[in-house]
Order: structure tokens, then sequence, then C-alpha cells
């Protein structure tokens, strides 16, 4: 299994004394799928900032592989092997969804190179590919901002495929969506987390079950339990913060 | 599962239409000149008054283009757009200023006469080179081109973007309104530079030279055309598109938008620098005026009436903003500034796409 694994260590992020994230430990080793979950304001969507340079980090360690990640802007990190996928759905409106893809696609970032870009035959079949398993074959050529929002949202992860990372961050896949729409999504991410690390922010209960592994639970920015959901959903002091109320 | 082939599809009928529509615009102006030749009574003959006036358009449209290039295509607002044209137009005014030589008032072998008046020894240091043609030619490009990258790196990497970004673009360019306003600066002081007397060897106040002026900013304002459709239909354009429309999603994807926006601008600011250089010979002369906040402003009028985000729309909104200015300025002169904001703010409720916009939408 090619990959690195993700390491954070004591990390904490403070926002004008809020303590967004408080001495928060994660580790995902590669290959591995992930589900987050939590309460609003359970610091997960903070998390995915971090990893991503986003967000500086207080104090803590936040690693993938032996690359420190605190040191890096977003860019960089996107190009060392990290997605990701926004909650609200975010991609660009006034290209194609063969277009979207094409950005994403792994190549030179620079201006000079992007003048220069030709779309070889290998490049072409991957976005053929990946427009097949994302299901938008037939919408291809159009625009982005005419989709469904469910479709934005398999373009966003095709296009997070595209850039072929070592790691996907995926928030919230599922919010808004129907339940046909769902299913297929899960099946999408079941496909994708063998061949890389997935971590998946979901309010979605069902959701999360239905992806089977390891989940780990947020409250107040600091973990609160790890282990399989059944382990999890029994956890008294999950049951208190978020399952029960 | 097995992937399907995907085709490339071709380029939309609106997409050709509008490449028309400039195609037509570039034939018309093109008759201009000769049709000036006709005898006066002819009904196809063309005035002084008219080539003179379109060779000013012609700059305008491609200060125009450059200006949606930055702002239709990357999404930065820059209203001080003006100022790139106006030190084009600086450097252009340099080499014709030394090229008068000894034909001044004053009959001064080197100083120009402003200097003569002020009391100049001897020819600053960043006067020198401009006797050449082509010493002239690149600086009307790299002056504007530097302040562009010097402007553009500080401001994207600090990622001040919007409203931020447009206000420094303004007071740049009102900073250097009053820079250029003052005496010492070397540069004329408040009456610029004028009575220019040649260029390549020949006299300004010829109709030959009229005409040979015209023709090189219409061909100018093809290349650039050209330049800006290639430039956005590569990859590049796309990603200019989305970090207009998205700039934080790109930088998750792995592009460092500062170079690219960079890129953009600098570009934008050479083509406005070449826009103000093909100008100053044309109007015979260049003030700080050029450098008002005002001109910048106008500039992006110019393109939202026009339809920003395509370059047809730069072009054709210059040159119709600009008719009706001429035609508008003579006809009732107190009413200009309250029809042009008019025209802003209809634009901006109405026509948020333009007069193209309008065109496409007929198309449809």
């Amino acid at each position: 299994m090619k990959g690195r694994r993700l390491y954070l260590d004591g990390v904490s992020v403070v926002f004008d004394g809020f303590r967004a994230l408080n001495n928060l430990a994660l580790v995902v080793e590669p290959g591995e799928m992930r589900a987050v979950i939590g309460p609003n304001g359970a610091g997960k969507t903070t998390m995915m900032d971090v990893i991503t340079g986003k967000t500086r980090p207080t104090s803590g360690i936040v690693t993938f592989g032996e690359l420190d990640l605190t040191r890096m802007d977003e860019a960089s990190i996107a190009n060392l092997g990290i997605g990701r996928k926004f909650q609200k759905p975010t991609v660009f409106d006034a290209l194609t969804v063969f277009e979207n893809l094409e950005l994403a696609l792994k190549a030179p970032r620079g201006p000079v190179a992007c003048l220069r870009w030709h779309l070889a035959g290998a490049g072409r079949t991957r976005i053929e590919e990946v427009t097949t398993e994302i299901g938008l074959t037939d919408r291809a050529h159009d625009l982005a901002g005419i989709l469904s929002h469910g479709q934005k949202q398999w373009l966003e992860i095709g296009m997070m495929l595209m850039q072929d990372p070592d790691l996907m961050l995926v928030d919230e896949p599922v919010a808004g969506m129907t339940d046909a729409e769902t299913e297929h999504t899960a099946k999408l991410l079941a496909r994708i987390a063998g061949r890389h690390s997935v971590v998946v922010v979901e309010h979605d209960l069902d959701f999360v079950r239905a992806l089977g592994c390891k989940v780990t639970v947020l409250h107040e920015g600091t973990l609160l339990s790890e282990g399989s959901i059944d382990h999890v959903q029994n956890d008294p002091r999950v049951v208190e913060v978020y399952l029960g109320r | 599962m097995s992937a399907t082939t995907l085709d490339t599809p071709a380029p939309s009928r609106i997409r050709l239409g509008l490449r028309a529509v400039m195609g037509v615009v570039v034939v018309v102006l093109a008759t201009f000149p000769l049709l000036n030749m006709l005898p006066q009574d002819s009904v196809f003959h063309v005035s002084d008054f008219l080539v003179s006036v379109s060779g000013k358009w012609i700059c305008y449209a491609i200060l125009a283009l450059s200006l949606d290039l930055a702002w239709g295509y990357a999404g930065i607002l820059s209203l001080g757009h003006g100022a790139f044209f106006a030190l084009g137009g600086y450097a252009m005014g340099m080499h014709l200023m030394r090229l008068i030589g000894p034909r001044g008032v004053y009959g001064h072998p080197v100083l120009p006469d402003f200097m003569v008046f002020l009391g100049y020894q001897q020819l600053p240091w960043y006067w020198l080179g401009f006797d050449h043609f082509a010493f002239a030619m690149l600086m009307v490009l790299l002056v504007p081109g530097m302040l562009a990258l010097v402007l553009g790196w500080l401001c994207f990497r600090s990622r001040i973007t919007g409203v931020y970004l447009s206000i420094i673009t303004q007071a740049m360019t009102y900073a250097l309104m009053l820079a250029f306003f003052r005496n010492d600066m070397g540069f004329g002081g408040n009456n610029g530079f004028t009575d220019f007397k040649e260029l390549l060897g020949m006299p300004l106040n010829t109709g030959a030279a009229r005409a040979s002026l015209f023709y090189a900013s219409l061909v100018s304002l093809v290349g650039c055309y050209l330049f800006c459709l290639w430039m956005t239909g590569t990859k590049y354009g796309r990603v200019l598109t989305a970090i207009r429309d998205a700039e934080n999603r790109v930088r998750f994807l792995g592009y460092d938008t500062t170079s690219h926006k960079l890129f953009a601008f600098v570009a934008s600011a050479m083509m406005a620098g070449l826009a103000g250089a093909l100008y100053v010979p044309q109007v015979g002369i260049i003030n700080p005026g050029e450098f008002s906040p005002g001109n910048s402003i106008e500039a992006v009028i110019w393109v939202a009436v026009g339809g920003r985000g395509t370059l047809v729309g730069a072009v054709i909104g210059a040159f119709s903003v600009n008719g009706l200015k001429t035609w508008l300025t003579s006809a009732a002169p107190d009413l200009w500034l309250f029809v042009l904001g008019g025209l802003f703010v209809a634009v901006t409720l109405f026509l948020p796409k333009g007069l193209v916009g309008l065109l496409k939408g007929r198309a449809k």
C-alpha cells in the first residue's frame, strides 16, 4: 500500500480565546477509511482546515509521513497528495464537468505550464474513467453550474480522484442528498477506499454504518471516543453528548 | 466498469458569432483611412475628425481588453488601469520629446523645453536611452509590467482581494498623478509633454502619419485580441476563470493562485501600456491628468457595458461608450457625467452581462 500516515497530536486551535480544537490526537494509517462524527461545533471542519493548511494550529504536531504540514500552504499540501471535498460543494460553475476534472488532473501547475498544456491520451483516458466512475458521462460537456446538488457532490469527489491523492478528506458528502444518491455515494466511497486513505466527516449515522469503518467521535475540539460504530454508539460519554439527547 | 469515450465539442455558435462581430468591427475600421481619401462630397467620405477620433477609440479598446483580462477573467477589479495606460504613454512621450532635438522653442540641442525652462543642466539618468525607438518601446511594456509585478505580488501574496484590492489600485493611480504633477519629477509637471514633431522619421502632422498610427493601433488591437483569445482558450484561461469564481478551491487543487494572478495582471498592464503608447502620438499630448482615477473608472464602465468576461464585449463597450461620449459632450456637455453614471447603474441592474449578454440572449 502506497501512502503515508496522517498523524495529529496535541493540536489546539484558538480563535480569540475560543478553543475550536483542544489537544486533539488522530492517526490515520495508509489505506484506512475513517469516519469522524460529532455535534455541531465539535471541530470537525477546523480539523480539516488544519490538515489542509487553511488554518495554522496554535500548538501541536501535524505530520503526513515525514512532512510537517504546519509549515506548508494549501497548494503545497494539495500537491503532496491530500485532497479535500468541501461541505458545501464547490465546483467551478462557469466550466464544464470535463473542464473541472481537467483542472484537477495531476499535471504541472504553473502559469506557463498551463498555457502550454495539451491534454494527451493518458490524461483524457483518466478523465473518461473518472467521469464514468462518478456517473456523469452524459453531462460531461454541460456547465457544472447547471448540475443538481448531488451531481455537484459527485463531481467534487471526481475532482479529488483526478488529483490521485494519498489521503482524501471528505466533508459531509451526503448532506442534502436523496436516499438513492446517498446509497450511490456510499458505494462510490467504498470503491475508492482501498486505493487511498479516506477521512469522512458526516452527520448521517446510517451512512457511517454503511461505510463500515472505524469511527472517531469529536466533542468540543477534542477526541471523545474511537472504535467501531457499535462501540461508540454504546459509549456512555458519546450517548450523553451526542446520541442520547 | 469501462470508461465511455468523450468527444470534444465544437465551439458554440454564439462563440463563433462573437468572433464574427469582432471581424466585422475590424474590417469596418480598416476602411476608415481609405474612405478618408475620397472626395469630400462623396457619401462614403469619412471625415478627418472621425479618423482621428476612432484612432483614439482603438487605443481605448486595447485598454478595455487588458482590463477585461484582469477583471473579466481573473476577477481582479483594477480601478487603476489608467495608470498603466498613462505610464506607457509617458514612455512613448519621452521618446517623442527626445526626437524633437534642437527644434524646441529654446533650441537646446539635447534638453526638452521644459527642462531648459526649469533650469536643468543635463538630462536626468532615467531619460537616457529614450532617444532609441526600440528602447522606448521596451519601456512602454516594462515600466507598467514592473509596477504591476510589484503591486500585484504585494497584494496577491497577502491575499488582498475584492474591494480592498480595487481601492489600493485606485490609490496607486491617484498617488502617481500627484507625483507626476511635481516639476522636480522630471516629467514636465502639470504640462506634461507636447509639441511632438516626428516618429520614426515621419512628421506627425501629416495625413500619412495619422493613417499609419491608425493602422498600427488597429493591428495592435487585433494582436492583443488574438493573444487574449489564445490565452483564455488554454487551460491557463480556465484556471483564471476558476480563480475568479472560487479562488480558495483552486488553491486546494494545488495551484499557486498568486503566480497565476500575477501573470495575468502583468500581461494586462503591459497591454494597457501599449495602448497608452499608441494613444499619445495620436492626441499629441500626455499630462498627469491621464492618471486621474476617473479615467480608470471609465474604463471599467466600458467593460461592464460591453460585457465583461467576453473579449468582444470589452471592445464593443469601449467603442459604444466612447462614441456616445463624443456625441454627447458636443451635443449636451453638461449631461455627460450623469449619463455615464446612469449607464453604469442601468447596466449593473438590467444588463449584468452587458451588450454582449443581450446579443447572446437574442441568439438563444
